[in-house]
């Protein structure tokens, strides 16, 4: 369950939101909505634990997240606003070295897999550095393929440059993580409908 | 698809980030070759501004090559965090399930061996240049060799302080060359004690605590700086 008390966040001198608080429990989706510059990237960063936050805490089963550390990092999978991709290295290698730092591995053939569900089935070996805006977004996506296992995710904007078919299979991928239980929290600014999900939605 | 996937062990995590950086180093190898190559060019330019006075050359051989060492490896630093920190990598090692200090002491290692090992074995044809006696050159490598991972060691605090900063490079060579003088002192104070007819052992053994130190030190400040520089 995850939980937020109360938060208030200030960047550079400037209030980007004050208490806000809302509790999510298991099997559902957290929408975080807000015009640009409204601290949609700093309130994930700070569920994650990136940043502290100005007042307020944010909870995991109820201990603060910034104290959990790899705990949490085992549970949890963020994908930032960067795509965290090596630009000389390849899909593959991408997916196989994010998984192992997030605590999963994954043998060639089930990350060739990923990438195919992906829609990369071809180009396991193109160093990123070649790809396209949506292709490398779909490289980064690929983790969530074989992301079951992590009961919270983290996704910032995960529809920028998608087109309609990653589209549906990204909303659909989401679908499942929380009928299976997952916590899923994303912002996006496309109203990208994830029916069949319990959702709250969370404006700043 | 949501098979049960099998845990990865710290070592294996280490490992996985210490294979990932040597492989980029690998691909990226004009970065890599540069520091050397400044290494390469400082230590020859001495010999070619100051003559052939084979006696003054010899003297100054150690301090020379350790110099030049100490700026080759700070040329390097710059983009220890710089890259991960850009392409957003840096914050994922932040999520790790794994303890950010033990990942942090795997990119290390690969950083010293893209850089600091590539300098040790190059130094030995740049020893000729100074007229240094072979086994006097030994103990150049021997002292290199120890010295070098402190170098990364340490630089790897001042790039994790300085990762995101604009100008960062400069303050990052403030911040480490003044810790960087006891390795320099000890390091090109074995060879000058070798060519004096002194023993080695107490400049060599001072080193290796050096080292011991900072392989258990840094990687555990380099994590707690890289969590307040990307907060």
């Amino acid at each position: 369950m995850l939980a937020l008390r109360d938060l208030g966040c200030t960047r550079s001198g400037r209030r980007l939101f004050s208490g806000v608080s809302c509790t999510v429990a298991a099997g559902q989706l957290l929408r975080v909505q807000g015009a640009n510059g409204a601290g949609k990237t700093s309130l994930l960063r700070i569920i994650c634990g990136l940043l502290e936050p100005t007042s307020g805490e944010a909870l995991w089963h109820g201990q603060g997240v910034t104290g959990l550390r790899e705990e949490f990092g085992r549970e949890l999978i963020y994908l930032g606003h960067a795509a965290a991709l090596k630009d000389d290295l390849s899909p593959l290698e991408n997916l196989q070295a994010a998984s192992t730092l997030g605590g999963q591995w994954l043998d060639t053939a089930q990350a060739r897999a990923a990438l195919a569900a992906a829609g990369l089935a071809g180009y396991d070996n193109t160093p990123v550095r070649r790809l396209s805006q949506g292709q490398r977004r779909r490289s980064a996506l690929a983790r969530l393929v074989h992301g079951q296992y992590a009961a919270l995710w983290v996704l910032d904007e995960p529809f920028t440059a998608l087109d309609v078919l990653a589209t549906q299979w990204l909303a659909d991928l989401i679908r499942r993580r929380v009928k299976a239980g997952g916590i899923v929290v994303l912002t996006s600014h496309q109203d990208v409908a994830i029916d069949g999900a319990p959702q709250q939605v969370l404006g700043l | 698809m949501s098979t049960a996937v099998p845990q990865v062990s710290l070592l294996a995590a280490v490992r996985c980030i210490f294979v990932r950086d040597l492989r980029l180093a690998l691909r990226r190898r004009a970065d890599t070759l540069a520091a050397m190559i400044f290494f390469v060019m400082v230590v020859s330019l001495f010999p070619l501004g100051i003559g052939p006075e084979s006696a003054l050359l010899r003297t100054m051989a150690p301090g020379v090559v350790w110099v030049a060492a100490l700026l080759s490896s700070m040329l390097s630093l710059t983009r220890l965090f710089a890259d991960d920190h850009q392409d957003g990598t840096l914050e994922q090692l932040l999520l790790s399930a794994h303890p950010l200090a033990f990942l942090a002491l795997g990119k290390i290692a690969a950083h010293w061996m893209s850089s600091g090992l590539l300098l040790v074995l190059v130094a030995p044809l740049l020893a000729l240049q100074f007229d240094l006696s072979p086994s006097a050159c030994g103990v150049l490598v021997l002292s290199l060799l120890l010295g070098t991972p402190v170098l990364s060691l340490l630089g790897a605090i001042g790039a994790a302080l300085t990762v995101g900063l604009r100008g960062g490079s400069v303050l990052l060579s403030l911040l480490v060359l003044p810790l960087a003088v006891p390795v320099l002192v000890f390091g090109a104070g074995a060879v000058e004690a070798y060519n004096a007819g002194l023993g080695v052992s107490a400049h060599l053994s001072l080193l290796g605590a050096l080292l011991v130190l900072a392989l258990a030190a840094a990687p555990v400040v380099v994590a707690a700086a890289l969590r307040i520089a990307l907060e």
